[in-house]
């Protein structure tokens, strides 16, 4: 299964890298998304694959009976799910004030700090 | 304007002026404890850690060489700083003054008396930043402003070779401590790292003491105010260079590669600055090319490296800041109280301003190297010096007979021009300054006759301790003004003829100079401003090409590098393995649902990739955040899985609540570009590729296991993944809240301003 995942983050990664080479920024937030999910899945993957284990301790025992899901990068995944959720959130107001300010999404138009010279495309 | 000469002496520029005295005398009152150790032969060390982790200390070393810096400093500078309050104090910015001025002397007591090579980095820089705020004081000047600059970027250029430099040399000695450093020249000078090490060494002094051919700065640098060139650019700061050449001396210096270097270089600068110092006519410019004068001769010396010429260079040392900074002071006064410097302009002012023609007089004098001043040992030394040398004796000789000579006729110029033969009418109502302007010049110019007459006294206390420390080893240091007709007498006699002889002609001298520069090609200045623009352009261009400013090239640029790094990482480290057969084999137990999960979750990033409808975009994107949660919620990630969903929902309500606001995705303006979709499968296929390789690898569960054994009798609890979460790593959790409440905060800000767009405007009508 993880050799599937791996192939499968591949293409999530793919995908949103296509989205942030776009000049709309919107695009650019949609890849964002992709690629945090990309992020989460790789850490879940790269500390193995254990289907229906969950880490927990039965009751009246001081440790789990056999071998669980490594509960690491679950507690890395959880942390990171949060943050990119907060990353997501302030990027997404950014652009609607930048949309509400400048007009545009455009980001080839959003020129006020660096003026279009002579090589702008 | 002073409006009496009788006037008593005052302090203008109120507490700065007193502060900016009080200090420099302080420090001088606390440096005399060290006289008498030092003249002993002892080396005191003073010190505290400072960064203990890096083997930096804040220590002081005090020897003879540092000793009689430190006390040339505060000295000196309690002079300025009293001339200062009279030359400045109703400045509007005097106290500016003052804080650089006292940033300045801190830094240069810092420079020469650290033990740590790093900390002598340190004070070394302050020395040059302070240097640039007080050339560039007159602010409103683009003269200044520009001196200040081209002083700051040379001299800054040196520094950051010199640190270079110190570093290596810290890594061969094994130690940043200059007491270590000095007693290990046979290693250092041994070590494959020698060469490489001096000239960053003397890239930094050499640009620093204005060493031809980073001579140029050092005559803009007069844009400052006199007091300025006095202290700084005479007395003090473009020592530091020969400072270094000085201190570094037992552990780099005695080698072909130092002698020759500093021989050429410094008799170059003597030559050439003292013919330049004839040329000028502004007396401050004059002065200004005598003093790279005594500096190419003090590196000349330095070099030349026998105990006599190390003797001949400290006796120099001490000529040369108390006569130049007496005269330096000298023209200042006799600026602030005639309006001029230009010395076709001043004649006679000797009945005018007498206490000042005294004190310009006696240091001229010994600027000339007449007897019995102080100045005409100093000749003398460097004389007998240059004629007991085995090699370069001809060169080292003739440039000092040279510059002598040429000494004689600038000091001719300087004060015997302005204040002999007739008063001009114009200046028939110069009055002598006040009292604060003349104490320090003439203060100096006695000590050089006091000094002189009773040549023990330097002896004793600075000259012997200095050429200890310089040459590394105690030798006999005896000062005298006259005992015998010698070789170095006769070449005295020598010089005084020739220079009168040219002081007859000087104006002749002269004008031939100025026809023989306008006839050379090289121009230093003009360079300079070339060496500018070509960088200015350079820094243009690249930057035109680094930073479009279009986000696109930016993301490419990025990503290009991403993947290529990754790229030839796999294939250097030779990590593509074949995939293990473990790793194909389990792909046999799948089920269909797994496959669908993966199927979906592929399908949804691609149609989020290439649809043109938000909609459709925003619907795949949450095909794609559900099936993660399925995933996490298959392999065992419960809380995960929850947080997952949850999030994903906020994410789409989020999305769709700026739909409202925001325009549709128009794909008319995306180009289908074939290298995006290129960079991007590249992109992700090396993604799977360092996973897969991430996967083959052993899996290392020592964390694991720790927090699994540890999570119920430590922490009470039975859900190790929260475990870890709000107690082991509990501060990492709440750093990801303060995340969030940030974030949060941010864009409440951002928000808040959108309600009223127009409202700032308003207020500012």
């Amino acid at each position: 299964m993880e050799l599937l995942v791996a192939v499968m983050v591949g293409v999530m990664v793919a995908a949103s890298v296509h989205l942030m080479l776009a000049r709309n920024v919107l695009r650019f937030i949609f890849g964002l998304i992709l690629i945090s999910n990309a992020a989460n899945l790789t850490i879940f993957a790269a500390g193995r694959l254990t289907p229906e284990r969950p880490p927990l301790i039965p009751e009246g025992a001081d440790a789990p009976a056999a071998q669980v899901a490594n509960a690491l990068p679950q507690a890395l995944v959880l942390t990171a799910i949060v943050i990119g959720f907060g990353l997501f959130a302030f990027a997404l107001t950014l652009v609607y004030r930048t949309y509400q300010t400048l007009g545009t999404l455009n980001s080839d138009e959003m020129r006020l700090a660096e003026p279009r010279g002579e090589d702008g495309s | 304007m002073a409006t009496t000469g009788a006037e008593v002496p005052r302090v203008y520029g109120g507490a700065a002026g007193w502060i900016s005295i009080l200090i420099p005398v302080a420090i001088f009152a606390w440096l005399t404890q060290f006289l008498e150790p030092v003249a002993a032969g002892e080396t005191v060390l003073l010190g505290v850690d400072w960064v203990p982790s890096m083997d930096i200390r804040l220590s002081l070393m005090i020897d003879g060489l540092s000793l009689t810096f430190a006390l040339l400093i505060s000295g000196i500078g309690a002079l300025v700083t009293l001339y200062s309050t009279q030359y400045l104090g109703r400045h509007p910015e005097y106290p500016r003054f003052v804080l650089f001025l006292m940033l300045f002397m801190l830094g240069m007591l810092g420079l020469v008396l650290a033990d740590n090579l790093i900390a002598l980095f340190v004070f070394w820089e302050i020395t040059t930043i302070s240097s640039y705020l007080l050339i560039g004081f007159d602010s409103d000047s683009a003269k200044s402003r520009r001196s200040a600059l081209q002083a700051l970027l040379l001299t800054a250029t040196g520094g950051l070779a010199l640190l270079a430099g110190m570093i290596m040399l810290g890594a061969v000695a094994g130690s940043f401590e200059l007491s270590v450093i000095l007693g290990m020249g046979d290693e250092i000078r041994a070590h494959p790292l020698y060469l490489p090490i001096l000239i960053l060494f003397l890239a930094g002094a050499f640009t620093k003491s204005a060493q031809f051919p980073f001579h140029f700065w050092l005559p803009n640098a007069m844009a400052a105010p006199t007091p300025v060139s006095a202290y700084l650019h005479s007395a003090t700061m473009v020592k530091a260079g020969v400072f270094l050449l000085a201190r570094m001396n037992p552990a780099l210096g005695g080698t072909e590669p130092w002698f020759w270097a500093l021989v050429i270089a410094g008799g170059f600068t003597t030559v050439f600055a003292s013919l330049l110092a004839v040329r000028q006519t502004d007396i401050k410019q004059v002065l200004a090319y005598t003093t790279l004068m005594a500096l190419g001769a003090l590196t000349l010396f330095i070099g030349a490296g026998t105990s006599d010429a190390i003797k001949a260079a400290m006796v120099f040392l001490v000529v040369h800041s108390l006569y130049k900074a007496a005269l330096f002071l000298m023209i200042g006064l006799v600026d602030h109280e005639t309006g001029t410097r230009e010395v076709e302009e001043l004649h006679g002012l000797a009945r005018k301003m007498p206490v000042t023609f005294v004190a310009g007089a006696l240091a001229a004098i010994s600027m000339a190297g007449i007897p019995p001043l102080i100045g005409f040992i100093g000749k003398e030394f460097l004389y007998k010096a240059g004629l007991a040398l085995d090699t370069a004796q001809l060169w080292v000789t003739g440039t000092i007979f040279a510059a002598s000579v040429l000494m004689f006729v600038a000091a001719g110029i300087s004060v015997a021009r302005p204040f002999l033969g007739r008063l001009p009418d114009r200046l028939a109502g110069t009055h002598e300054g006040p009292a604060a302007m003349w104490i320090g010049p003439l203060t100096l110019g006695a000590l050089g006759l006091v000094f002189g007459l009773s040549s023990d006294l330097a002896e004793t206390w600075l000259v012997a301790p200095a050429t200890w420390a310089v040459y590394g080893a105690e030798t006999k240091v005896d000062l005298y003004l006259f005992r015998e007709v010698n070789a170095a007498f006769l070449l005295s006699l020598a010089t005084f003829a020739a220079g009168l002889v040219l002081y007859a002609a000087h104006r002749r001298l002269r004008a031939g100079m100025a026809r023989a520069i306008e006839i050379s090609p090289i121009r230093f200045d003009p360079a300079w401003d070339r060496l500018l623009d070509g960088l200015k352009a350079l820094a243009a261009w690249q930057t035109g090409i680094l930073q479009s400013g279009v986000l696109q090239r930016y993301m490419v640029t990025i990503l290009a590098t991403l993947a290529a790094a990754v790229a030839v990482t796999l294939w250097a480290q030779d990590a593509l393995a074949p995939i293990e057969p473990g790793l194909a084999a389990q792909l046999a137990g799948l089920q269909l649902t797994h496959y669908a999960i993966l199927g979906f979750i592929c399908a949804g990033a691609l149609l989020a990739a290439y649809t043109s409808s938000r909609m459709t975009a925003v619907a795949a994107l949450g095909v794609v955040g559900v099936g993660v949660a399925l995933i996490f919620i298959m392999f065992s990630a419960p809380d995960v899985a929850i947080t997952q969903l949850l999030v994903e929902t906020l994410t789409i309500v989020l999305v769709a609540v700026a739909m409202l606001k925001l325009p549709t995705l128009s794909l008319r303006t995306e180009a289908r570009r074939p290298w995006h979709a290129a960079l991007s499968v590249a992109v992700g296929g090396l993604v799977t590729l360092v996973l897969v390789g991430v996967l083959q690898g052993g899996l290392d569960r020592r964390l694991t296991d720790y927090f699994e054994a540890a999570s119920w009798p430590e922490a009470y609890g039975r859900n190790i993944v929260n475990v870890i979460l709000v107690d082991f790593r509990a501060l990492d959790t709440f750093g990801e809240i303060a995340v969030v409440v940030i974030a949060a905060l941010a864009a409440f800000a951002l928000l808040r301003g959108t309600r009223t767009p127009r409202a700032g405007q308003e207020e500012g009508e």
